[in-house]
C-alpha cells in the first residue's frame, strides 16, 4: 500500500531524511517511534507530498508522490491524516467539518455528506456534538472529530501524526481506543506515537527512527523483546519508565 | 498612446530642487517638532493626573479622525486668528504639520514607554533616580529604540502627506512641477516626473527601515 | 481679528444660483460616501487577491503581490490622483483616450474611486497577508491532506479565519478611506472637502464651514467603525477567543 524507497530530505545544510526506506502493507498497522526531532514528523508528511523531499520515491497504491504528473490533490483525498494539534477547521461547526471536502473533493450531494458524517461521528460517540464548534469540545474529543473527518472520505490508509503528543492523560484513552478499533477493522495505518501500549496491541511493525534515520524495522515483538540497536535500547528504556 | 516629451524635464530641474527643499524642509521640522510634541503628549496621555491625560486624549483622537486636507484648511482659517496677522501658506504648513504629525508620533511613543517593562523603572527608583531622571535617561531611550522603525515609517508618510499643502498652494515639490508644467504645457510629463521622485525617496527610504527592523530586532 | 458668527449661514442661499449652502454639503457628503464606499469595495476585494497572493509558495506571485504594495504604498496619494487623472488616458489607444478625456460620464468620481481603491488595496493586502501568516501552518496542511486544492484550501479554510483575525485592523483601515477620499477635491470631485473649500470661500464663514464638515467627517468614521464592529459580531465563531490557537 505505502512504498517508501531510499528517502532523503535536505532543510538547507542539514539534512533531516536519510536515505529512509520502509513500507506499509495493505491491513498492515505499522508504528513509527524514535526520540523528537528523529524526522518521524516529517517522513510521514512525505508521504501524503505535504513535505517534498529530494531523493527516493514514494508511492501509495502504486501511485508516485513526487512524480509532478500525480494529481496530488486526488492522491491526498484517499489518504486519510490525522495530525498532533488536530487541526479541525475553527470557523465550521463539527458537522462542516465533515461535510467539506466530501462535497468539495468528492462530489457528494450535501444530504449523503451529511449522513456519512453523521454515521461517523456516531461511530467515535460524538453525535450529539455535530452542531458545535470545535472550540467548544474538549481535545480528546475534537481529536475524535478529526479521525472521524479523515474516516469520512473513505481513504485507503490512515496516516497518524502523533496523534495522542497533545492531549491531556486522561483524555488519551478516549481516541486511542477509536484508533484500536480501526486497527482491528482491518484500517491500514501509519502511525507516529509514543504510545508503546498502542503498537503492542496492534501494530505488525515498529520503525524507529533517530537522527533521520531509521534505525531499525522490526516485527512488533522482536522490537519489544530484543532491540537491536543501542540506541533503540536506550528510547524504549527512557519511554516506558516514565 | 499620447506623445511625451521629456524635454521639458531639464528646465524644470532648478524648480522641482527649490520645491523639494521645502518639502524636505517641511518634513524634516515637523517631523523633530511632531517628535518632541508628540512625546510631551504621550506622557501627558499616560500622566495620573486624569484632567490633562483626558485633554491630550481628546486632542490626539481629534487630529487623527479628521482628513489631513481639512486640517490643513482649518490651521490656514485660524492661525491668522491667532497671531492677529495673516501668515503665508509655507509658515502655516509647518505648524499644521507639526501639530497634525504629533498626535501619530504621541501613539507611537506611547506605546513605546508602555513596551519598556515595569522592572525598568523600579530599578531606576531603587538606584535613587527621580521620576524626570528615570524617564530621559533610562525609559524614553528604550522607547524610542524599541519604536525608531514605526517612527521612521511614520516620517515616510509625513514626507508623502507633505504634497498636500497643494490644497493652500505652498510652493512645495509637487506645486513646482504643476508650475513647471503648466508653463511648458506640459503637466503630463511633470507629473510622472514628481511621482517617480516620490516614489524612488520613499522606496528606499523603506527598505532601509526594513534593514533597521532586522537589525533591532536582533538586538533585542 | 473679530469674526462674526452666523449661524443660520447653512440655510441662506449660495451667491450665484438658488441652492442653499446646505445643500452643497449635502451633495458633498453624497459624493464623498459614493468615493468611499466604491474604493472601498475595490480595495476588499483586489486587496484580498494580492493578500492571498503574498502567501503563496508561488515565488513570481509573491513578487508580483510586492510589487503592487510597494508602488501603490510609495507615492503620495495626491500624485496617485493626477496620475490616474491626466497621466493614465495618455496610455490608451488615442480614439478611448480621446473619448476618456472628453466624453466619459462621471470621469472625476471614477477616477477617484479606482485610485483610493487600488490605494487602500495594497494596505488591504498588508493586513491579509498578516492575517494568514498568523493561522498555524497545520490548518493548511490539513486542508490539503483531505485533498482540498490549494484554491479551495485558500477559500474554505484559510481566507475565513484569516478575514475573522484581520476585521481590527481593516476598521481603522475602512476609516482611512473617508479620510483619504477628501483628497479627491483635487481632481474635482464635488466632495466634502471641495464644497468646504468652495463654502469658505463664498461665505466668508470659514469656522461654521468647517465645524460642519468636519462633524460630517466624525459621523461617516463613527458609522464605519460601528458597521464593521457589527460585522465582526456577527462572524465571531462560538468557543473562539481571539486568534485560533
Amino acid at each position: 500500500m505505502i512504498e517508501i524507497r531510499n528517502v532523503s530530505k535536505w532543510y538547507g545544510q542539514t539534512q533531516v531524511l536519510k536515505d529512509c526506506s520502509t513500507h506499509v502493507a495493505k491491513g498492515e498497522v505499522v508504528v513509527v517511534c524514535g526520540p523528537s526531532g528523529s524526522g518521524k514528523s516529517t517522513l510521514i508528511k512525505c508521504v501524503n507530498g505535504l513535505e517534498p523531499f529530494a531523493q527516493g520515491t514514494i508511492t501509495v497504491d502504486g501511485i508516485s508522490v513526487s512524480d509532478p504528473k500525480t494529481d496530488l490533490p486526488r492522491l491526498r483525498a484517499r489518504v486519510g491524516m490525522v495530525f498532533q494539534h488536530f487541526e479541525l477547521f475553527p470557523h465550521m461547526s463539527v458537522e462542516q467539518n465533515l461535510v467539506l471536502a466530501q462535497v468539495k473533493v468528492l462530489g457528494r450531494s450535501a444530504e449523503e455528506a451529511v449522513a456519512r458524517g453523521a454515521a461517523l461521528l456516531d461511530r467515535v460517540g460524538l453525535r450529539e456534538h455535530a452542531a458545535k464548534f470545535p472550540g467548544q469540545l474538549s481535545g480528546g474529543q475534537q481529536q475524535r472529530v478529526a479521525i472521524a473527518r479523515a474516516l469520512a472520505m473513505d481513504p485507503i490508509c490512515l496516516l497518524f501524526d502523533e496523534p495522542t503528543s497533545a492531549l491531556d492523560p486522561e483524555m488519551i484513552g478516549e481516541v486511542l481506543d477509536v484508533m484500536v478499533e480501526l486497527a482491528q477493522e482491518g484500517m491500514t495505518m501509519m502511525c507516529v506515537t509514543h504510545e508503546m501500549g498502542f503498537a503492542r496491541k496492534v501494530a505488525k511493525r515498529v520503525v524507529f527512527m533517530d537522527h533521520g534515520e531509521i534505525v531499525e524495522d522490526a516485527p512488533t515483538n522482536a522490537f519489544f523483546d530484543a532491540p537491536a540497536s543501542e540506541r533503540a535500547k536506550t528510547f524504549l528504556s527512557r519511554i516506558l519508565h516514565h | 498612446m499620447g506623445e511625451f516629451d521629456f524635454s521639458v524635464w531639464q528646465p524644470s530641474l532648478p524648480f522641482i530642487r527649490d520645491g523639494l527643499l521645502f518639502t524636505l524642509r517641511l518634513t524634516l521640522v515637523a517631523m523633530s517638532g511632531g517628535i518632541v510634541i508628540g512625546t510631551l503628549l504621550a506622557l501627558a496621555r499616560l500622566s495620573p493626573i486624569v484632567p490633562l491625560a483626558r485633554v491630550a486624549g481628546a486632542y490626539v483622537d481629534l487630529m487623527r479622525s479628521i482628513p489631513l486636507v481639512l486640517v490643513i484648511l482649518w490651521f490656514f482659517l485660524v492661525i491668522p486668528f491667532i497671531t492677529g496677522s495673516p501668515v503665508g501658506a509655507e509658515t502655516s504648513a509647518i505648524i499644521t504639520f507639526t501639530a497634525f504629525e504629533a498626535a501619530f508620533y504621541c501613539e507611537i511613543m506611547r506605546s513605546g514607554i508602555q513596551s519598556v517593562p515595569r522592572g525598568q523603572v523600579n530599578a531606576a527608583f531603587a538606584l535613587g533616580l527621580g521620576q524626570a531622571q528615570t524617564m530621559i535617561h533610562v525609559i524614553l531611550p528604550q522607547a524610542v529604540r524599541n519604536m525608531l522603525p514605526v517612527l521612521l515609517t511614520q516620517t515616510i508618510v509625513l514626507f508623502q502627506d507633505t504634497s498636500l499643502v497643494y490644497a493652500i498652494g505652498a510652493k512645495d515639490m509637487l506645486k513646482a512641477a504643476d508650475v513647471v508644467g503648466k508653463n511648458y504645457n506640459r503637466p503630463v510629463e511633470m507629473i510622472v516626473l514628481s511621482a517617480l521622485i516620490y516614489f524612488t525617496i520613499c522606496f528606499s527610504l523603506s527598505l532601509a527601515v526594513k534593514q533597521l527592523q532586522k537589525r533591532v530586532a536582533i538586538i533585542r | 481679528m473679530n469674526y462674526h458668527w452666523n449661524w443660520g449661514i447653512f440655510l441662506e442661499p449660495v451667491k450665484s444660483g438658488d441652492e442653499t449652502y446646505l445643500d452643497w454639503l449635502i451633495t458633498g457628503l453624497g459624493w464623498t460616501l459614493a468615493v468611499s464606499l466604491t474604493a472601498w469595495l475595490i480595495a476588499l476585494c483586489i486587496g484580498i487577491a494580492v493578500g492571498a497572493l503574498r502567501t503563496t509558495p508561488s515565488r513570481l506571485l509573491v513578487m508580483l503581490g510586492n510589487a503592487w504594495v510597494e508602488l501603490f504604498r510609495n507615492i503620495p496619494l495626491l500624485v496617485q490622483m493626477f496620475l490616474w487623472f491626466f497621466v493614465a488616458p495618455e496610455f490608451l489607444p488615442r480614439e478611448w483616450s480621446l473619448w476618456v478625456k472628453q466624453d466619459m460620464p462621471a470621469k472625476e468620481f471614477i477616477t477617484a474611486a479606482l485610485c483610493l481603491g487600488f490605494f487602500t488595496s495594497s494596505r488591504v493586502a498588508e493586513q491579509v497577508r498578516a492575517g494568514v501568516g498568523s493561522l498555524p501552518r497545520g490548518q493548511h496542511d490539513a486542508a490539503l491532506a483531505l485533498g482540498l486544492t490549494l484554491g479551495q484550501a485558500y477559500r474554505h479554510v484559510i481566507l475565513p479565519q484569516a478575514l475573522r483575525i484581520v476585521i481590527p485592523p481593516l476598521t481603522s483601515e475602512f476609516m482611512n478611506v473617508f479620510k483619504n477620499s477628501s483628497v479627491a477635491f483635487a481632481i474635482g470631485v464635488l466632495e466634502l472637502t471641495f464644497q468646504a473649500r468652495q463654502m469658505q470661500e463664498d461665505s466668508e464663514q470659514g469656522i461654521e464651514t468647517y465645524l460642519a464638515v468636519t462633524l460630517l467627517y466624525f459621523i461617516c468614521a463613527f458609522t464605519a467603525n460601528r458597521v464593521m464592529a457589527l460585522i465582526e459580531a456577527r462572524t465571531r465563531v462560538p468557543g473562539l477567543i481571539g486568534k485560533p490557537a
